[in-house]
């Protein structure tokens, strides 16, 4: 392998899926993973599962970030997941972040979530998981 | 305060002491940035003069309470902030509280009706009732406020762009129990500034935006005196990341462009500025946030009085609403919240606070089940009637800490707020981004600490537990969504179109001509035209915002 190869940097997509507004979590985490050496985008609030899937597409990411406060995961998480999957993008390695109830892990992790971090989970953990699990087949 | 033979003979005897004892002792800041020394004397307060900078409660500048008594006159008022399902859900959970001793209402509604989505529209598929409760059409509001007597009861209203819907749905209940509008007590948040800072549910650009905010101030103080007409809300920067400094100064800078934004419109500041009224959250730093409401309340006197040029008091009283800090509420161990709910709830009443939400101990999971939201209430009680903080006026005035603290608050609010002013005032410099990166850094040097630990966490990042969640959580029914459109779309058909359709006509051909939209949504809404009908008619008129994104 190249160094060029090497070198390249892992490309994460923070999304705000849904209405919710609170994104302290999605900017911190979005600096920790910058900070780490990957390149980050970061969608913004008020994203559709579709915005989100195109964004991803653009941007070729690894690896996205979903950030969901409201209880909203339950429905869009599922469609993001369709999304990509529609769009031959089920190799990015998804994650979610934010208040989601113990119980809905599993449900989330049967439809392809990699991981889910609820509150408290310190950033060095998330960027060790992606480090590990990171699996497009261009990035080593 | 002390006469100089003795400051001098103090001063001397402190540096020896500091000699003898500080060798080694590390520095340590407040997360402001504010030095905090081991010890503090009366050299701390020596060029503090008792009539010009704290003087008696109930008068200028108020640095000790807005009310003579205080809580020897009337205990805050207990409003514990609820909502979630449909209207039917919400108003059980009012009257569960109402029963259980709590003093005033306050509403939490879902992101749709805050966004200005009706509950059938493809943005609000996921969110009808799961974190507030939804409202389409003054249907709604009167099921949720069945069987409260609105005259006697005070509600706040946490909703912002669509603001002038909801306090009309409001209004138009209360018409409908045959209160007068003049009787008619509560808050309506209405403070858009910090959403597009902080909180997220903006619609319109900034200038159309602050144009609703004046119109609803200026249509309150001129019908609905007893109503406060805006809560400029620092609780949401300060959940965002910001520093007690950053709460205060963003907040009293919005503040700032509001008065402004009414006084341009050649209204004397007396006339309004009684009714505005503020919303803080309350952290873990104990005598900082104690510090922080008094210095919050000595500066917004100033600005009122020095700045704006207002003569009555009651313009110049920084009257606020407080709610414990969510963001330090912890899903490990979470029955330890509890604890740090009381401590929180009681630097507030140290404070001074006019209103008070206890948070529930489960909200790192999800919503307040009712098992927590009743704990929540029983802790302000508790601190009300058991623990006596309550008999004396500002009981840590004149602590030398304490008092310490107050002015280097105030003098660091006051440098953010200058600088603000430099930039072109509050609206300039959100729009810039500037208080987004600023509340952004503090956030992320917060996360930071904790990582590194020099900030601890209890049960986070020390003394951790392996636990299985052992809290029984509140869970939307997820019935809700179909519930609420069946109603939505019964509502549509029942109510006279034709009258709707002229309401919504008349508030285009305002909004187009620049009059207060206040009025011509009150008559909208009465006709029972929804929030997405009304809110897309403002649209079309005002455009919507694109958010600046900054990481």
């Amino acid at each position: 392998m190249s160094l060029q190869e090497e070198q390249k940097k892992i490309r994460v997509l923070i999304a705000k899926p849904g209405l919710d507004g609170h994104d302290r979590g999605a900017k911190v985490v979005a600096r920790a993973l910058r900070d780490s050496g990957m390149e980050v985008i970061y969608t913004g609030l008020r994203q559709t599962p579709e915005q989100i899937v195109e964004t991803a597409i653009q941007e070729d990411v690894d690896v996205i970030g979903l950030s969901i406060l409201s209880g909203a995961h339950d429905m869009l998480v599922p469609k993001v997941m369709e999304k990509l999957k529609e769009n031959k993008m089920d190799d990015v390695l998804v994650l979610v972040g934010g208040i989601i109830p113990k119980e809905d892990y599993s449900n989330l992790k049967n439809i392809g979530v990699a991981g889910v971090f609820g509150p408290g989970t310190p950033t060095s953990e998330i960027v060790k998981f992606i480090k590990e699990n990171v699996r497009r087949k261009n990035i080593k | 305060m002390f006469n100089k033979s003795v400051t001098d003979k103090i001063r001397e005897a402190y540096k020896s002491w500091k000699e003898k004892n500080l060798k080694g002792i590390k520095e340590r800041f407040t997360r402001s940035g504010i030095p905090v020394e081991v010890v503090y004397t009366p050299l701390d307060i020596e060029n503090i003069d008792f009539f010009k900078d704290l003087n008696f409660p109930g008068e200028y500048p108020f640095t000790r309470g807005v009310y003579p008594t205080m809580y020897r006159g009337r205990i805050w008022t207990m409003r514990q902030y609820a909502g979630f399902g449909t209207a039917e859900d919400t108003n059980k959970r009012y009257r569960y509280l109402l029963e259980q001793g709590q003093t005033g209402l306050s509403v939490a509604f879902d992101l749709p009706t805050q966004i200005g989505y009706d509950s059938d529209h493809p943005m609000a598929i996921a969110e009808v009732g799961k974190v507030g409760v939804a409202i389409d059409t003054l249907k709604d509001m009167e099921i949720l406020f069945d069987g409260i007597p609105l005259g006697k009861i005070t509600t706040s209203m946490t909703i912002n762009s669509t603001a002038p819907q909801v306090l009309s749905m409001y209004f138009a209940v209360a018409q409908k129990q045959g209160v007068p509008l003049t009787d008619v007590g509560g808050t309506v948040q209405n403070d858009i500034l910090k959403e597009y800072v902080a909180r997220g549910t903006h619609i319109y650009p900034p200038e159309p935006s602050m144009k609703l905010v004046a119109d609803i101030i200026e249509y309150g103080y001129k019908n609905a005196p007893r109503f406060n007409t805006i809560s400029i809300s620092g609780y949401h920067i300060r959940e965002a990341g910001a520093t007690a400094v950053q709460e205060i100064a963003f907040t009293l800078a919005n503040g700032i462009a509001y008065v402004q934004a009414v006084v341009d419109r050649g209204i004397p500041v007396d006339k309004f500025a009684p009714r505005l009224s503020f919303f803080f959250g309350c952290h873990n730093d104990f005598f900082e946030e104690i510090a922080k409401f008094r210095a919050a309340r000595r500066l917004w006197a100033k600005i009122m009085k020095e700045r704006f040029g207002a003569r009555d008091p009651r313009s110049m009283l920084l009257r606020f609403h407080t709610q414990t800090a969510g963001c330090t509420l912890t899903a490990q161990q979470p029955h330890v919240n509890l604890i740090r709910v009381t401590l929180q709830a009681l630097a507030a009443v140290l404070g001074g606070t006019q209103s008070l939400h206890t948070n529930s101990f489960d909200e790192a999971l999800a919503l307040p089940s009712e098992h927590a939201a009743l704990l929540a209430l029983r802790t302000q009680q508790v601190i009300a009637y058991e623990s006596k903080v309550t008999s004396t006026v500002d009981p840590l005035g004149g602590s030398y800490y304490i008092e310490y603290l107050t002015n280097e608050i105030e003098e660091k609010a006051a440098e953010y707020i200058s600088k603000i002013d430099d930039m072109g005032g509050a609206v300039a410099a959100i729009e810039k981004g500037f208080y987004q990166r600023e509340i952004a850094d503090s956030a992320y040097e917060y996360q930071k600490d904790i990582e590194s630990k020099k900030e601890i966490v209890v049960g986070v990042n020390e003394f951790t537990i392996e636990e299985e969640v052992p809290v029984k959580i509140l869970k939307v029914d997820p019935e809700v969504r179909e519930r609420q459109i069946n109603r939505l779309n019964k509502v549509r058909r029942e109510r006279d179109n034709k009258k709707v359709e002229e309401a919504l006509d008349n508030l285009r051909r305002a909004a187009e001509k620049g009059e207060n939209l206040t009025g011509p949504i009150l008559e909208a809404v009465k006709v029972y035209a929804t929030i997405g009908e009304t809110t897309e008619v403002l649209k079309s008129v005002f455009g919507e915002y694109k958010p600046v994104v900054v990481i």
